[in-house]
């Protein structure tokens, strides 16, 4: 192993990366230089600097970046004084070029990520990080949808590629407690000697902050947050309650509490178009386990064809999309819009 | 008419079911089906009665007649190896390899200005599915950028593809570009493990002026879908080409969504694989193209 941390846990915090779906890619280099600012003064020794869906995102499917993510990753490496820069790479919407790209704006953190059974595309991307000299993590998306076994084995791949972490990502923010703590444990059990392991939750069906628990007790030393839960669905594991209670639990992650609190207080807070919350189309992604980054676009989705949101979310659910499929939502929006045409129709 | 003589290499998942394609053509015979390993692919051949060997090009370049067309359905390194040697063999090779050694092809937008290539490259799954949408697209009004989305079942995505999804990106956004007809383009894929596993599914936008006339730019995207079902035959829309109005972000343009669906002919490959479908369909397609110009050459 080559990367990873020393400490019992680290704190990644990606507001300004998964925040990034919760801002519809709206972030300005202001946002993101004040925000970087008081997560490095508070010690977060990771921070995540990318579109939502990981550099090279900014389309038509995923939504345009205001700012080139370029420009904001370099701005971001600028302004940590002791903080290293991660990005996301999801291989199938980003390439090896935007990768090379992030590298030489300063991020010296490569987390790579894929369907949790479709690991194999991400051997290349590894092999590219490892030779620009980068940390590496694998980030196994959506991981409630195969069994913990599976994960391992798909875990194992990304190591053997090169990863230094691999992530059990609750994308959907659908584990309930032991589902994800055997998820680490599997994990643990099959990569442990080579590799840390890391747990990335959200909060749709608000156990975020209990999961990363359960997987610090089960060995993962990597756990990802965002302040004020800035992130797609009801919002990631708060980085500022993770603070407060790994402190409480006597648990060392060099993160200052109050540094944190005030960060999303008065940084994060301010420029928050809304609160992420379980509201009923958040709890409906947990709850039928749909990818949390569906949710804005289901809600434009909804208002375009005059469909629910949630039930859009519920037919995702169904039909087994996964992460990347943001247009599926518009075509299924279309279907229902259809559907209830003929049968207005067939009415009079 | 006679039929012009064919081989196949690579008779894999890809070539079996081109050879079931090939079958049924009028103006093609497939007379010799080409591998490196024996393997069960030259094993069907021969039960059909094709000279079948494990030999490679070296056999294949042996026998008399020489085919007048070769489809390669191996890999992008094998085929940049077999090019030189079936160009000075006076062969046309159709190329299924990402290997893009001659112009990339799709057959209703750009066969007629390859006719008389000697080496043409099929590109990529989601470039067939969705390049003939951009220019249908392009040919009506400015596109200042297009995007296409390619989601497929897992299980349709072979380890050549996995190995190097970025290829598919790069070259699938190229034809965007070249073939499509803008200056900008961008390619996504997508795979989804679901069971029972999903049908192939394209989705184009494509950014198009606050004041393009959406009535031909449908009637273009219409006319193009049955171009190419007469080849993929389940070859579809979803719905209507969709249109929202300009955005600021958008750089003042509008949009155009066109959501398609690819459901395989389940000649040899599952129908869910229509993104290997095209594919075969669309070579099958250039091959009697290619194969019609070559009889009327003799016949002239």
């Amino acid at each position: 192993m080559t990367g990873g941390t020393q400490r019992a846990v680290r704190i990644t915090d990606t507001t300004l990366r998964d925040g990034s779906h919760a801002m519809s890619h709206q972030f300005t280099e202001e946002q993101v230089r004040a925000t970087v600012h008081a997560l490095d003064s508070s010690g977060v020794e990771v921070i995540e600097v990318s579109h939502g869906d990981g550099v090279g995102g900014s389309s038509f499917n995923y939504g345009f970046s205001r700012v080139d993510e370029m420009q904001l990753i370099a701005a971001a490496a600028e302004e940590a004084k002791r903080a290293r820069i991660a990005i996301l790479l999801v291989p199938g919407i980003g390439t090896m070029d935007d990768l090379r790209a992030a590298r030489e704006n300063g991020a010296a953190i490569a987390r790579i990520a894929t369907h949790c059974t479709e690991a194999d595309v991400s051997v290349q991307h590894f092999g590219i990080a490892r030779s620009l000299g980068m940390e590496t993590v694998g980030f196994l998306m959506m991981s409630h949808r195969t069994t913990p076994d599976e994960l391992a084995r798909q875990a194992r791949i990304m190591v053997d590629a090169g990863a230094d972490c691999v992530y059990a990502v609750d994308s959907a923010g659908a584990l309930v407690l032991d589902e994800a703590r055997l998820r680490i444990a599997a994990l643990v059990a099959e990569v442990g000697e080579d590799a840390q392991v890391g747990f990335h939750g959200h909060q749709n069906l608000s156990l975020g902050v209990a999961n990363s628990v359960l997987a610090f007790q089960t060995g993962a030393r990597q756990i990802d947050g965002s302040l004020c839960a800035l992130g797609a669905g009801a919002g990631n594991s708060p980085t500022e309650v993770l603070a407060a209670t790994f402190n409480h639990l006597g648990v060392e992650t060099g993160v200052d509490v109050g540094g944190v609190l005030d960060a999303a207080e008065e940084v994060v807070r301010p420029y928050l178009p809304r609160w992420p919350k379980a509201d009923r189309t958040a709890i409906v992604q947990g709850w039928a386990g749909v990818y949390s980054s569906f949710l804005l676009h289901a809600e434009h989705a909804a208002e375009r064809y005059q469909v629910p949101a949630h039930k859009i979310l519920q037919k995702a659910g169904e039909l087994g999309y996964v992460g990347g499929q943001e247009d599926m939502l518009i075509d299924i929006a279309l279907q229902m819009a259809q559907e209830r045409d003929l049968a207005a129709t067939g009415a009079r | 008419m006679s039929k012009v003589l064919a081989a196949i290499i690579g008779p894999g998942n890809i070539g079996t079911d081109l050879l079931a394609k090939l079958r049924r053509s009028d103006v093609i015979e497939v007379g010799y089906v080409v591998g490196v390993v024996e393997s069960d692919g030259l094993r069907r051949a021969r039960d059909l009665g094709i000279a079948a060997s494990a030999d490679g090009l070296d056999w294949l370049l042996e026998q008399d007649p020489l085919p007048d067309i070769v489809f390669d359905a191996t890999s992008a390194k094998a085929h940049r190896a077999a090019a030189p040697r079936l160009a000075d063999a006076g062969i046309v090779a159709i190329d299924l390899t990402p290997a893009a050694v001659g112009p990339l092809v799709c057959p209703p937008v750009n066969f007629h200005e390859h006719v008389d290539a000697p080496n043409i490259n099929m590109i990529s799954c989601g470039a067939q599915a969705t390049v003939p949408i951009v220019h249908a697209v392009s040919r009506v009004v400015d596109v200042a950028y297009a995007e296409i989305v390619a989601s497929v079942a897992a299980k349709s995505a072979g380890p050549g593809t996995r190995a190097n999804i970025d290829e598919f990106t790069h070259t699938t956004s190229r034809a965007v570009r070249e073939l499509g007809g803008t200056p900008k383009g961008k390619a996504i894929i997508v795979l989804n493990p679901v069971e029972p596993p999903m049908i192939m599914r394209d989705t184009v936008f494509c950014a198009i002026p606050p004041d393009a006339d959406h009535d031909l730019i449908t009637e273009s995207v219409r006319l193009r879908v049955a171009e190419v079902q007469q080849y993929v035959p389940g070859y579809q829309l979803r719905a209507a080409p969709q249109f929202d109005e300009p955005r600021e972000q958008w750089n003042g343009n509008g949009r155009v969504s066109v959501f398609l669906e690819v459901r395989g002919a389940g000649d040899y490959l599952p129908q869910y694989a229509g993104n290997l479908d095209i594919m075969t369909a669309a070579a099958a397609r250039v091959g009697e193209l290619v194969a019609t110009k070559l009889s009327q050459a003799v016949t002239a």
